[in-house]
């Protein structure tokens, strides 16, 4: 049995529709991360969680406990704003211990309890200090802290990295993964960053309009997106969706790429999923990211399925660490990833590798993957 | 702006169309701040002046020999009606009143825009837009229901005290003052409150929850201490209300003991033992005033900005 169950879960405003069944579970010691655009619903499910929204119909479960009526405080969760949420009036000691002050905690139990905890995150030093005379990496800490004290079966996270600079954010990132790491506590953690979700998580959630897209581990979201919007969402650059036809004859189908001005690419699959020939000469979307379309001498080596074809460069930007391509195929702008060094010009027709093993097809009416 | 534009103008010579425009402004800036200090000037030299001066001088002369002796005839001996005991039992009345009215329409107020705000409910907005409709009754409406009112608990309190033996308060005038002032502040305070803590970081009472606090818990140690800078604007606004109200303290303590300061300055000025003393009326004005300054002066200092700064990003 997974530590958190949530069960067929409904959320009602009125005749609006926030969550439209969500089923999810969550081993111990697990890291959800529940990502998608603004509005998808995924703020409201922590909420529902945290017993911060009311629900409209189904169960949350915390190691087997049903706690859909419970009072937020009762469920033994602790949670981490985004906005922080520190209280301005009291000090960060104070702002930790609050939780303690509440439940009627020894003053000598709790001073014992913040110092474990600021020794954890290093904020000995600050604990006299107001909310108001911290820097934004202090505050995130002394949220963390506040929530860290409680020892909840359950940590829930708003976007808790949203307000900081990029820097500090990928610093505070590593530091939460380290968190859970050592502590081993489950958490669930809401954000719109991709990133995000793929560095933490080791279970991912995509949401849109209050449904649940895809649930399973990064690796699968990234290499086997169930439709079009999570394919799309997930990785950055995104996936390549060129609209492509179907070719080829019996067991030998290709995919057919139109090209402005000349004639179009086909390349073989080796390979093709069972579902593709019912979609023979009709039009499909077909998927790829961009590192999986590479220079010839870039590509995988142990790819059992790689297509070459020349391609017109447009556009080359150099990002350091990779040099990306950008060339059209199919009416639309596809990024190709290069090594850094990789000699390249724009303007001039290139061969390009198509790592076939790594695309995936999907159905443009439906939005599905086609299997 | 300026600077690029005087140096064409001064290799004219003269003085510049902005130098005159600014004398312009300030002169007549002085002339009505002047203007409208004026009664307040002529309220304070007179009330240090003897009569004969007052009788004989200029309205404006500064006093020749001043003279505290008009502030402690006001505040001690002056005749309000028939007894002549000064108004310092009558500025203590009006303290009374208005310490316990501020304070309980303050904290119901705020009350009031905690409930609105954070835990809202079915038709809250038409429970506000009733309270907001109380700011926009002219009081002279409501004198004769309030009166039926006062007079029906008047009656219950003596009912109770023959029961008990204590009347509760109920029929005694200043309580009385205090529930209509509280009363009719409500709409004024709720409103204060209500914008203030519309802005209010609602994920400080999302988290005080999860802390554990409970309605009152979070309304004590989080909403309040973080409400300074409407709290402070919200007692300098009823207290100077309620201290300078004059229609509700003479109709429903207009005599007797509990008649507060406005009332009974008003029967200081109106009682003629021959010679009007000005100085002495000008005097217990001045007391009557002192009052709502004091509170202006004090609470202002307090009136800090940016209080809520690190509750949330910075």
């Amino acid at each position: 049995m997974a530590f958190l169950e949530i069960d067929g879960l409904r959320k009602r405003f009125g005749s609006v529709e926030i969550l439209k069944g969500i089923d999810l579970d969550l081993e111990k010691g697990g890291f959800l991360v529940l990502v998608g655009p603004s509005g998808c619903g995924k703020s409201t499910l922590l909420n529902t969680i945290a017993g911060l929204e009311t629900i409209t119909e189904g169960e949350i479960r915390v190691d087997g406990r049903t706690i859909n009526d419970l009072h937020p405080s009762k469920r033994d969760i602790a949670m981490v704003f985004q906005s922080y949420a520190l209280y301005p009036n009291m000090t960060v000691a104070g702002n930790i211990a609050f939780g303690m002050e509440m439940r009627g905690v020894p003053a000598q139990e709790r001073q014992k309890a913040i110092d474990k905890v600021a020794k954890v995150l290093q904020i000995g030093h600050l604990l006299q200090r107001k909310p108001s005379q911290l820097s934004g990496g202090q505050r995130q800490r002394v949220a963390m802290g506040r929530a860290l004290v409680r020892d909840p079966k359950l940590f829930l996270f708003d976007e808790p990295l949203s307000n900081l600079d990029a820097k500090l954010r990928v610093d505070m990132r590593i530091e939460i993964k380290r968190l859970h790491a050592t502590t081993g506590t489950t958490i669930v953690y809401v954000t719109h960053d991709q990133i995000e979700a793929m560095t933490l998580a080791t279970k991912i959630a995509v949401m849109r309009d209050g449904e649940v897209q895809q649930f399973g581990t990064p690796a699968e979201i990234y290499n086997n997106p169930t439709n079009l919007f999570v394919a799309d969402f997930m990785g950055s650059p995104a996936m390549n969706l060129i609209p492509a036809t179907i070719g080829g004859n019996g067991n030998a189908l290709s995919v057919v790429l139109q090209r402005e001005a000349r004639e179009p690419i086909s390349l073989a699959l080796a390979d093709a999923p069972t579902g593709l020939s019912a979609f023979h000469s009709k039009p499909i979307i077909f998927g790829v990211r961009p590192e999986a379309l590479t220079d010839p001498e870039g590509a995988e080596r142990n790819a059992s399925n790689i297509a070459t074809a020349d391609c017109h460069i447009e556009v080359v930007e150099p990002a350091g660490s990779d040099t990306f391509a950008v060339t059209n195929l199919g009416g639309k702008a596809v990024v190709a990833r290069l090594r850094a060094d990789a000699n390249i010009q724009p303007g001039t027709s290139t061969p390009l590798a198509f790592n076939l093993t790594k695309a995936v097809f999907f159905d443009p009416a439906t939005e599905n993957r086609i299997l | 702006m300026s600077v690029i534009a005087t140096p064409a103008r001064q290799s004219t010579g003269g003085i510049s169309a902005r130098t005159v425009n600014r004398i312009l402004i300030y002169s007549l800036l002085a002339l009505f701040a002047l203007f409208y200090l004026m009664p307040l000037f002529v309220m304070l030299v007179t009330s240090f002046k003897t009569m004969d001066e007052i009788q004989s001088g200029n309205m404006l002369a500064l006093p020749q020999a001043p003279t505290f002796e008009p502030w402690l005839k006001a505040w001690g001996e002056t005749c309000v009606g028939l007894t002549c005991a000064g108004i310092k039992g009558y500025f203590w009345n009006s303290i009374k009143m208005v310490v316990p009215a501020v304070l309980i329409s303050t904290l119901l107020g705020a009350l009031n825009g905690y409930v609105l705000t954070k835990w809202r409910f079915r038709g809250h907005t038409l429970v506000f837009g009733l309270m907001l409709f109380a700011c926009f009754i002219p009081f002279q409406s409501v004198l004769l229901p309030m009166a039926t009112i006062l007079g029906s608990l008047g009656r219950f309190g003596v009912t109770l005290r023959n029961a008990t033996g204590f009347s509760f308060g109920l029929g005694n005038p200043t309580v009385n003052l205090v529930f209509v002032h509280v009363v009719y502040g409500l709409g004024f305070t709720t409103l204060f409150f209500r914008n203030y803590y519309e802005a209010f970081p609602t994920e400080l009472v999302k988290a005080a929850q999860v802390d554990g606090a409970s309605f009152f818990q979070i309304f004590r140690r989080i909403m309040l201490p973080n409400s300074m800078p409407i709290f402070v604007v919200t007692v300098i606004y009823q207290f100077t209300n309620i201290w300078n109200d004059f229609l509700f303290a003479s109709a429903y303590a207009g005599t007797g003991d509990a008649m507060p300061m406005t009332v009974a300055l008003n029967n200081v000025v109106n009682t003629s033992t021959g010679v009007v003393e000005y100085n002495v009326n000008m005097a217990a004005a001045m007391i009557a005033a002192l009052p709502t300054l004091l509170v202006y002066v004090v609470a202002g200092r307090y009136f800090v900005r940016g209080l809520m700064a690190g509750a949330v990003k910075g």
